[in-house]
């Protein structure tokens, strides 16, 4: 499998504490990832570094068949090469219906004129539809976003992501706070996005990255602690002393 | 969705149709075409508040939607006065050298003339030559294509710099107040051309109306602020309503989860402000040749601030608030400090509108924001909520709305 990200040597420091230490990573184009580590572990700082937040002191990040280097690009500019991202508190437009959230975020033309003299389109109208009804929320769409419970927030800015149809997927503990239930539906949905791109989960419980079964990634101190099926990384004498085993 | 646009459309609708009575109102009981209740000088008061309502419409744009809180603003309604004042001084002032200089014996050249109304605009400054920035001042066209680039390139630039940089918040409020500062105190020096703290006046005259009375002129500037007021509210509308409304409200409540849709937050910002600050200038150019005079004290960072505080008031992200704030709070404040409000005396101490209105502005500034963070256009919400929301064209809602916004621009 060819690479779609590829992230070597990466460092990167804040007033002298080194939140990533010479990491490496790299993830197949259509592959599920768990990233799971203690706190502090650069998990966040990683996903900073990947949509370009934050700028590594060394290191490469390459991605995709051109080897375009995403250094040096603007936050914006990665999100429309295709990294979606979705943060650990659910970030909607409170203020904006659910439609108006997903019809921001399909996939389109983004700069400002294109979007000025945008119509709404049924093709475009009928996807949103479409996400609506996978993330559940089909009966929700013209309500405000902000009236959402919090999963239902975090299956928007999952809807939201989806509707990017960005080739990576960077998703930050997409589970907290959510029913049994609602998990076991974000599980679904994850799984199914990772059919056809890349999916990378940051999370901490043990028991939803299982779920997943996946290749799992532990990182300890801003590097790679160990890689490889849960199982594996579990047995792992190292991973037990840094992290199950507190 | 559908609700809001309609409700969108719907307040759209009311708006027009009342600017359109108020204007035909105003224009019946006009001196110049009607009965004459309402005097010239109250009419060219009106139609300048139709142009400060403008101007608000541009700030609630940029301020109330997509969250940039610029202090500047009015600096760009300043030079769009400026620019349109410059024609109307260099050609009146050609209009009356002409006429004298026609009677002498030997006919003035094109260089005599020029040098007549130089020597007449700049005798002031003690200068008698035209300076370069005075090189489109024959030229109508030319000096109204320069009431929108001016501000437009002026914004563009600041914008540019200040965006690329991503300076925001509070800090953008502040850069804002310092070029508006810069641009006044630039303008009170008097070699930079435009006449330093004389400014430009005499901009009532219009050329080549001399005959026309002032009465008429009133009211031909006032159906020109109305249409333009008008016109504005609809570009306004149609901007914020469609997605890039959606994208101006998302970069105003979370801007870096914008960037990471992959929006250029900072060209966003750009176009929106530079659009809103060739607006502003649109609605100086028809301000100031109502009021008669420009001077560099229009542009003072007051002004700026002035303008938040009426869309604040009004009722900021939504653009009828920004008209009701405008209007109100600068008719009221024109009654306030022209001397109309009648003293209080309180036996020890009396109190004087014209030094104690200040003090009212900012408490009631202080109170909305406290108290009423939506401002006078929220009250149209709690009477919407109040009364049946689906009864579309027959809600009372806007219609009690309706008076208050009248009560608003009369």
């Amino acid at each position: 499998m060819t690479s779609l990200l590829e992230v070597s040597g990466v460092s990167v420091s804040f007033d002298g504490f080194r939140a990533i230490n010479n990491l490496s990573f790299h993830i197949g184009s259509a592959e599920m990832r768990a990233i799971i580590g203690p706190n502090g572990a650069g998990k966040t700082t990683f996903m900073d570094i990947v949509t370009g937040k934050t700028k590594p002191d060394e290191g490469r990040v390459i991605w995709g068949e051109r080897s375009l280097s995403l250094l040096g690009l603007s936050e914006a500019r990665i999100a429309r090469e295709g990294v979606g991202r979705k943060f650990q508190k659910p970030t909607v437009f409170e203020d904006q219906s659910v439609q108006e959230n997903l019809l921001m975020a399909l996939r389109n033309r983004r700069g400002p004129f294109s979007v000025l003299f945008y119509k709404t389109r049924p093709d475009h109208l009928a996807r949103v539809v479409e996400l609506a009804e996978e993330i559940g929320l089909s009966d929700q769409l013209q309500r405000t976003s902000g009236e959402l419970s919090h999963g239902q927030k975090q299956w928007l800015e999952i809807g939201m992501l989806l509707a990017q149809e960005p080739r990576l997927l960077l998703v930050d503990e997409p589970a907290a706070g959510m029913t049994p239930a609602e998990r076991e539906h974000t599980t679904n949905i994850l799984v199914e996005a990772a059919k056809t791109r890349a999916v990378v989960v940051v999370e901490h419980d043990m028991e939803f990255v299982r779920r997943l079964g996946c290749k799992v990634t532990v990182l300890h101190e801003g590097a790679v602690l160990a890689e490889g099926s849960l199982d594996h990384v579990t047995a792992n004498k190292e991973v037990i002393d840094v992290y199950l085993g507190r | 969705m559908q609700r809001a646009y309609q409700g969108r459309n719907r307040s759209t609708v009311i708006f027009l149709v009342l600017l359109a009575v108020f204007t035909l109102t105003v224009t019946v009981l006009s001196e110049g075409v009607g009965n004459g209740m309402i005097s010239t000088s109250f009419v060219k008061t009106l139609g300048k508040t139709l142009c400060l309502a403008l101007v608000a419409i541009s700030m609630d744009l940029v301020w109330g939607y997509a969250g940039i809180l610029s202090l500047g603003h009015f600096a760009f309604f300043g030079l769009g006065g400026y620019m349109v004042g410059m024609w109307l001084m260099y050609e009146r002032t050609r209009e009356i050298v002409a006429t004298s200089l026609a009677d002498a014996p030997i006919p003035p050249t094109a260089q005599e003339v020029s040098d007549a109304v130089a020597n007449q605009i700049f005798g002031v400054v003690g200068s008698a030559e035209f300076p370069l920035i005075w090189a489109f001042a024959d030229s109508l066209a030319a000096q109204l294509l320069l009431v929108v680039l001016v501000p437009g390139v002026l914004a563009g630039v600041f914008g540019w710099l200040a965006f690329r940089s991503r300076v925001a918040g509070v800090y953008l409020s502040i850069l804002t107040q310092a070029m508006t500062l810069a641009l006044s105190l630039y303008l009170f020096q008097n070699d930079n051309g435009l006449r330093g703290n004389n400014g430009l006046s005499g901009l009532q005259n219009i050329p080549g109306l001399a005959d026309v009375p002032q009465a008429l002129v009133s009211v031909w500037f006032f159906w020109g602020a109305a249409f333009a007021l008008g016109a504005g509210y609809l570009l306004a509308v149609w901007v914020v309503s469609g997605k890039f409304g959606s994208v101006l409200r998302g970069i105003r409540d979370d801007e870096a989860r914008v960037r990471f849709l992959g929006y250029p937050v900072e060209t966003y910002k750009l176009v929106l402000f530079t659009g809103t600050a060739c607006l502003a200038g649109i609605a100086g150019a028809l301000y100031y040749p109502q009021a008669g005079i420009i001077n560099p004290a229009e542009l003072a960072p007051i002004a700026s601030i002035y303008l938040a505080v009426w869309v604040a008031i009004g009722g900021r992200g939504r653009l009828y608030g920004a008209v009701i704030g405008a209007g109100l709070v600068s008719l009221v404040s024109s009654w306030f400090t022209g001397g109309q409000a009648p003293d209080v005396p309180l036996g020890f101490y009396t109190i004087k509108w014209v030094d104690w209105w200040l003090v009212v502005l900012g408490l009631s500034f202080v109170m909305v924001t406290l108290f009423a963070p939506k401002g006078i256009g929220g009250l149209f919400d709690l009477l919407e909520r109040r009364i049946a929301p689906d009864r579309h064209g027959a809600d009372l809602g806007p219609d009690q709305g309706a008076l208050r916004e009248k009560e608003a621009s009369e």
